[in-house]
């Protein structure tokens, strides 16, 4: 269908002449230099300016942490990945795990997913909605989001954000960059959380080992 | 229908006379685009290489429409890899008529949309409603824009021009909203409640697309409230419709304008949610995807040399923020979708300088260059401003303007001539000074007096006061006549604090 506009175009393009270029060269990827403690902090300091709630915690203390970021707000209906880490819930905290596609989210205040990397420099968290992190409407509709970071996810840059995520893209692989809650500055440039995402986001950056940092 | 999204109904000159009276509007303008001004210029201070990024992203832009049609090719193989569908709009009517037909096919009335530029360019609320379609707006500044039935005035923040005061109003009266005050905190939470049944029930959504990569034929949209990530998660036809230009070779130049645009738009460090997808998955958005490659007169802005930069432009608004024209004159008066010093550049030539209101676009301008500072893919808006006056003025034929011109010239060339015609002025200006000024001068030299007063001709011009002036004093001189320095500089200083 409507070959005739894609010949036209693609004529029309080929006729300015424009092509004469010199080659360019992109800048390479620059790894961080600063001790990952300061990217991390740094991190956790900028995604807090942006309103999300960003709780330090010990890997053994996360199933605890979740449960009390659920309970300031007083949401019980929790939806998470059918992948989600069974070590991450707390005891006797009754989920909905999305196993065969949940069809209506709605009921649900709150969910908890993993992330695929987190920036540094922008406080920003990405979801490549790979292994726990479920499919996109998981994160949208429910009013809470507990994202969780582990600290080696944590990067410096935007540019090592987007060379580490290359892979999950050319996968056709689906991306949600998160950078606090949902928010609009529509009415004379006053910001309001949450018009139609979520309205609390939590990240809980989960302390690993230490001599696993290089 | 045409093009009409771009097509100013008046000449700027006009259409700012209007907008210049809405006090309003005016407070509302210069309070924001200070605020983001002062924001932007601390948030881009925290990239050292900020001047790098901004080399990086024209020369990307600039190695893509140089391939433009390589990687379009790309692109488009790589959208039908992950299973989505790529057609080829020519211009805006075939854009319209593309939409139109996807949307019909799947029999709807009713589709949601996310903000784009670019649909309200090809005018596609207005197509889809003559199918009997309505497009809904899901961004709360659109919405707001869309119940009022009135235009955007800015490109990031379209109902820039309205207070909480008339929004609180409108939604009462829109919405039947039960409005307590005008928070924006309640203004919002009414907006939520109106569109989350939509977003959840509406079957097919349209959105523009802020990039697309070739390499992955994957597509992009930046924004901050979710109504975006609604839009191309929950439906279940999603059509994106992007201008030719967006297109960028691979994933690796995502970094680059990722940096460059939240900066220099909301003057985040980033905004709160990107969205990138690549055709459609099993089980997670939308099942059925097109994407639609808008031409509409961006191939004649390639063909032109000094105007092909423009095409670099990210939609980012940091030329609308800075500059004194804007600020003051408002987004309506571009008469287009695209307001600002990129309006004035984009519009006319999207419109082949063959549009008579478009072509006084050009003149919008102080010539200040804030536009080119700010500009985060270095798109030299002074050069193409003048280039275009240059190629709008020499198409035209002699007018009155130019042969008054040319007139002025001839008088002002002999001393003479232009004697002669201060005379002659002094004599006629007579009946037209009042109050010791000249308030309207009649005719075409009228457009002078419309925004200010013209001081009379003095009764005596310098050089009639120079002839009858009596002769100097001759003063005693020894041998060569020597002026103190005194004479030269008029009055020396009385006091004596010596040298500073």
């Amino acid at each position: 269908m409507n070959g005739g506009a894609k010949l036209d175009i693609l004529t029309r393009i080929n006729r300015t002449h424009a092509r004469q270029q010199e080659p360019f060269a992109r800048v390479p990827v620059r790894p961080s230099a600063r001790p990952h403690a300061e990217v991390v902090e740094q991190f956790a300091e900028f995604a807090a300016e942006y309103r999300a709630n960003v709780v330090r915690v010990d890997a053994g203390r996360l199933p605890e942490a979740i449960r009390a970021a659920l309970l300031v707000h007083g949401n019980e209906r929790a939806v998470v990945p059918h992948d989600l880490p069974e070590e991450w819930l707390p005891a006797g905290l009754a989920v909905t795990r999305d196993i065969t596609g949940v069809t209506d989210l709605t009921p649900f205040q709150a969910v908890i997913t993993g992330a695929a990397v987190a920036i540094a420099e922008s406080g920003t968290v990405v979801l490549d909605h790979g292994p726990g992190q479920g499919r996109r409407a998981l994160t949208l509709v429910p009013d809470h989001h507990l994202c969780v970071v582990r600290e080696m996810q944590v990067v410096d840059s935007l540019p090592e954000a987007v060379a580490r995520l290359r892979e999950s893209v050319l996968a056709g692989q689906p991306l949600t960059w998160i950078s606090g809650p949902s928010a609009t500055s529509d009415i004379e440039l006053s910001r309001v959380e949450g018009v139609h995402g979520p309205r609390v986001l939590d990240i809980l950056l989960v302390q690993e080992d230490t001599h696993a940092t290089s | 229908m045409s093009a009409g999204g771009i097509i100013p109904r008046k000449t700027f000159q006009d259409a700012a006379h209007e907008t210049l009276s809405n006090a309003q509007m005016r407070r509302n303008l210069q309070h924001a685009t200070t605020t983001i001004r002062d924001k932007r210029l601390r948030a881009v201070s925290e990239l050292p290489d900020w001047e790098e990024l901004r080399t990086q992203g024209a020369a990307v832009k600039d190695h893509a429409l140089a391939h433009l049609g390589d990687y379009l090719l790309d692109l488009e193989a790589a959208v039908q890899r992950a299973g989505g569908q790529v057609h080829w709009a020519r211009d805006a009517a075939e854009a319209r008529e593309i939409i139109g037909s996807i949307a019909e096919g799947h029999g709807v009335r009713e589709v949601i949309k996310v903000k784009s530029i670019t649909t309200d360019e090809i005018e596609l609320n207005g197509g889809l409603s003559e199918r009997g379609i309505h497009a809904i707006e899901t961004d709360l500044a659109e919405l707001i824009v869309q119940l009022a039935e009135d235009r955007p005035s800015h490109i990031l923040v379209p109902a820039i021009h309205r207070n909480r005061a008339e929004i609180r109003d409108l939604f009462r009266r829109k919405l039947g909203a039960d409005l307590l005050t005008d928070e924006p905190k309640q203004l919002a939470d009414a907006a939520r409640l109106y569109l989350r049944e939509k977003f959840l029930s509406t079957k097919v959504a349209v959105s523009g697309a802020n990039f697309a990569i070739a390499e992955s034929g994957t597509v992009c949209v930046v924004e901050s409230e979710g109504n975006g990530r609604m839009c191309v998660t929950m439906p279940e036809v999603l059509i994106s419709v992007m201008g030719i230009e967006k297109v960028l070779p691979t994933w690796q130049d995502v970094a680059v304008f990722l940096q460059l645009l939240p900066r220099s738009s909301t003057a985040e460090r980033m905004n709160p949610y990107n969205s990138f997808w690549s055709g459609v998955r099993e089980g997670d958005g939308p099942q059925e995807f097109h994407l639609v490659l808008l031409d509409n007169g961006r191939t004649d802005v390639l063909a032109d040399e000094v105007g092909r930069q423009t095409l670099r432009c990210i939609r980012c608004s940091a030329c609308l923020n800075v500059c004194p024209v804007y600020e003051r004159a408002g987004g309506h008066a571009y008469g287009s979708v695209y307001p600002g010093p990129i309006g004035a550049i984009l519009t006319p030539q999207l419109l082949h300088l063959e549009d008579k209101n478009a072509n006084t676009l050009p003149w919008a301008s102080s010539l200040c260059g804030a536009c080119y500072d700010a500009c985060p893919v270095k798109i030299n808006i002074p050069e193409v401003l003048l280039y275009l006056r240059g190629k709008i003025t020499e198409e035209k034929p002699l007018n009155a303007e130019a042969i008054a011109f040319r007139t002025a010239a001839w008088v002002m060339s002999e001393p003479h001539r232009f004697e002669g015609a201060i005379k002659l002025a002094r004599t006629g200006q007579g009946p037209l000074v009042k109050q010791g000024a000249i308030h309207t001068l009649p005719g075409m030299l009228g457009g002078w007096t419309d925004t200010r007063d013209l001081p009379p001709l003095a009764a005596q011009s310098f050089r009639e006061w120079w002839r009858k002036r009596p002769a100097p004093p001759t003063r005693e001189t020894d041998g060569d006549a020597q002026l103190s320095e005194g004479e030269l500089l008029g009055p020396q200083r009385t006091d004596d604090r010596g040298p500073v």
